[in-house]
């Protein structure tokens, strides 16, 4: 401690944790290294197992277009919860969003789809601002009542409207979608490359080619709005102010801040975002329609990707693509490339139980070594997994990763509490 | 203070608002909203639909019970859903295995399904106990495993039936079932009464045991309990536990009282409207039961909606409406009996009204 404090005198010293300073990885740069990690893991127990589908540019592709719902509810959730309020209700949003979707593209094509999504989306996230914002109902009470409403008028507008169209009240008549467009002299080489069957080259192609090609401009869109949102809520001053709401709304209060409306802004562009996760479902390829329970729990899952995210817009791409690419490695490789997977968990856990015994951590090595040989056992013990079971992939998936993460995430610090103007202490 | 007013007024200002947007929603959609409410209404007096309406009560009323006991410790069960599809499930494959004389394996039925329910709640407890993980989250994905899990249990390979399209599992010996009360054509559930029971025990337990007031006092406030030597991680997994444990009776009545064995095609969602239905009742005993009866009408009378061409969807924005409404129903007015306190407290110290900025009336 004292001897940092002989260099920089002007250092606060009594808040700084005395270790040491390291040299931080910027933010991108460890998104990078995850991904090669990712690539270099899932490559491995590709040409261990001998399972293709792990790699190839259909379950990038499938994986790709399945995360986007989640990615978007998840940045919904960013935007609310950074503004300190817990959206439950990002489900609920979401089942407007398809409605609005569906009716939208079916008068007036896919960009008005997207647009009505939009908006519906951001109504509910209205009626959820004006129950926990003004009248400060629980945040979770609000958003279990949101679902509920959420999917009662999407039924009830869906028998109105859509039923004498399509004859059937769960399910509207089929829309148009999003145009697809390939970037396709890079899409031809990558699997040029893909078809060599080379280790670690062949299927890193195979992965990028599935995110290059068949690409609609809504994907493009949710992408880029991961690193606006960073942009918006981390280097403006709109967001510093609104992520002060979600960290301490009375001492943002006390600087001038208008908590009430930045709230207000926060959480109706997470419903407008969760109702862009819903169009996502049904305007682009393999949607083609509202169809009731469509969205089948995304929004949950997208809350999920945000928790794993660490409430950062890198760190829920992240979770996003995690679930994609289990629900999407299911439908493309069915139980065995499930499997499969389980044998690159346990490559992965292999790294980590080196990482932590470099670290000298013996208890967290113990449990990861124990981890590794309970899904060894099973790997080895099945062909396939019951069949019954492999849709919830993604679901398990989210249990494991946040027992495993959860004491390392730190959330907005008044995410969920109270808050009414003049009554801070 | 609490006043009447804060008891009984919010669920009807709550109830009427909710009444008026779905006016306003039928209005718009081209139908009289006085004939529909009127035909609802009419439904309940015609044939099967008071018994059949008190029977899925019954049901509501044990899942807003196990949500309710999770709420007095300021934990957001989601999970009641898993937990007694989990404990059904379980409990229908244990029945219809085990031949019993009556009254022991109707008994042993119902606590297999009570501990199924609390080993479903277990997970997510032990995760928030140990690893800090939300219950929310947690309880939200077990949701939706447990629909792979009965899936995976019915299916034929494993303890399940076919019979004719349907899958099921075994049919649960006439010594297992719960008799009912036939009245006019319909059959009143025996399991009302059990229910009731439950009901009284949760009363007794929350306010004469020493267990309800320590569970109450960590829910209020984790930090001033731990003062006074209650853990709040211990409270957080005995009431999930618990309310785990209830949650595995939910399916019980129609289990025992009238399908006999658990099929994939069973009815769902029994958990989600506990919490509605708790939040209506405010967790207590009496008002869960009003509650649930009032979910019940609605679910039960939509289907007559259908003969005045009303869409019976409509039922459905109803609730969300009234679980919407109710909440900020009760917000409201207790921001308006504070304000009466306070107004109150500053009459009887300064013997004058007090000013506004005292928090007297504008």
């Amino acid at each position: 401690m004292s001897t940092v404090t002989d260099e920089n005198p002007s250092a606060t010293p009594l808040t700084v944790p005395a270790q040491p300073r390291r040299r931080r990885v910027p933010g991108w740069a460890r998104g990078i290294l995850w991904a090669v990690g990712v690539i270099a893991i899932l490559s491995t127990a590709s040409y261990l197992t001998g399972v293709n589908t792990l790699t190839s540019t259909n379950t990038a592709q499938t994986a790709f277009r399945l995360a986007l719902p989640i990615l978007l509810a998840a940045l919904g959730g960013l935007w609310a919860e950074r503004a300190g309020v817990i959206n439950i209700g990002l489900e609920g949003m979401m089942i407007l969003g398809t409605w609005g979707a569906a009716w939208g593209a079916y008068y007036g094509g896919v960009w008005a789809g997207l647009g009505a999504a939009i908006l519906l989306g951001a109504l509910g996230g209205l009626l959820h601002a004006i129950a926990t914002v003004t009248f400060n109902v629980n945040h979770i009470v609000s958003g279990v009542a949101i679902n509920l409403l959420g999917l009662g008028v999407a039924r009830y507008l869906a028998t109105l409207i859509f039923e004498p169209l399509s004859g059937n009240p769960r399910q509207s008549p089929p829309v148009p979608t999003f145009d697809t467009y390939s970037a396709s002299f890079l899409s031809d080489w990558l699997s040029d490359l893909e078809a060599q069957q080379r280790v670690g080259i062949s299927d890193a192609a195979g992965l990028i080619n599935g995110l290059v090609s068949k690409v609609s401009p809504l994907a493009m869109i949710a992408i880029l709005l991961v690193p606006l949102s960073y942009y918006i809520l981390w280097r403006t001053r709109f967001g510093l102010r609104l992520r002060s709401c979600g960290e301490n709304p009375v001492a943002a209060e006390s600087l001038g801040v208008n908590v009430y409306a930045y709230k207000y802004i926060g959480v109706i562009c997470s419903g407008g975002l969760a109702g862009m996760g819903g169009a996502a479902l049904v305007l682009l390829a393999g949607g083609g329609g509202y169809l009731e329970n469509q969205t089948n729990g995304r929004g949950y899952i997208g809350l999920a990707a945000m928790i794993f995210g660490n409430w950062r817009p890198g760190g829920l791409l992240g979770g996003a693509a995690l679930f994609g690419y289990a629900d999407g490695l299911r439908l493309a490789g069915g139980g065995t490339a499930v499997l499969a997977l389980l044998y690159g968990a346990v490559l992965l856990l292999a790294v980590i139980v080196v990482v932590q015994l470099i670290r000298r951590r013996w208890v967290a090595a113990a449990f990861g070594v124990v981890g590794a040989g309970v899904l060894y056992w099973i790997y080895w013990a099945n062909d396939d997994l019951p069949s019954d079971l492999i849709p919830y992939t993604a679901h398990f998936v989210t249990l494991i990763v946040l027992a495993v993460a959860s004491q390392r995430l730190r959330p907005p610090k008044a995410d969920g509490a109270r808050y009414r103007r003049g009554e801070g202490d | 203070m609490t006043s009447w007013r804060t008891k009984v007024l919010p669920p009807l200002l709550a109830i009427i608002f909710s009444l008026l947007i779905c006016s306003i929603a039928l209005l718009i959609s081209g139908s009289d909203p006085l004939q529909a409410f009127a035909t609802m209404v009419e439904q309940l007096f015609r044939g099967t639909t008071a018994i059949d309406t008190v029977n899925l009560g019954c049901v509501y009323y044990l899942s807003g019970l196990a949500v309710a006991i999770g709420f007095q410790m300021n934990l957001f069960n989601i999970g009641v859903e898993g937990q007694y599809r989990f404990a059904a499930v379980i409990a229908a494959i244990a029945g219809g295995a085990m031949h019993l004389p009556p009254v022991i394996h109707t008994f042993v039925i119902i606590l297999v399904a009570a501990l199924a329910g609390a080993a479903y709640a277990a997970l997510p407890a032990i995760l928030k106990v140990t690893r800090g993980v939300s219950e929310v989250i947690s309880t939200i994905m077990l949701n939706s495993i447990v629909g792979g899990i009965v899936a995976f249990l019915i299916n034929p390979s494993q303890f399940g039936v076919l019979t004719g399209n349907n899958l099921r599992t075994e049919e649960i010996d006439k010594s297992g079932q719960v008799p009912g009360i036939p009245i006019g054509g319909a059959t009143l559930f025996g399991f009302v009464f059990i229910a009731a029971v439950i009901g009284l025990a949760y009363w007794f337990m929350l306010n004469r045991t020493r267990f309800g007031f320590e569970l109450k006092a960590s829910g209020e406030s984790a930090t001033a309990a731990a003062a006074g030597g209650v853990s709040a991680k211990k409270m957080t997994l005995v009431a999930m536990l618990l309310s785990g444990g209830v949650a595995g009776l939910i399916a019980m009545p129609e289990l025992l009282g009238r399908d006999f064995s658990y099929a994939i095609t069973s009815t769902q969602n029994y958990g989600f409207t506990g919490i509605a239905v708790a939040l209506l009742g405010r967790n207590h005993p009496g008002g869960i039961a009003l509650g649930a009866l009032l979910w019940a009408f609605l679910d039960k009378s939509a289907v007559s909606l259908e003969q005045v061409d009303v869409p019976k969807e409509i039922a459905v924005i109803m609730q969300g409406a009234i679980v919407l409404s109710v909440v900020v129903a009760y917000e409201v007015v207790k921001r308006a009996d504070l304000a009466a306190a306070q107004r109150r407290v500053g009459r009887a110290v300064t013997g004058k009204p007090a000013s506004v900025a005292e928090g007297g009336a504008v």
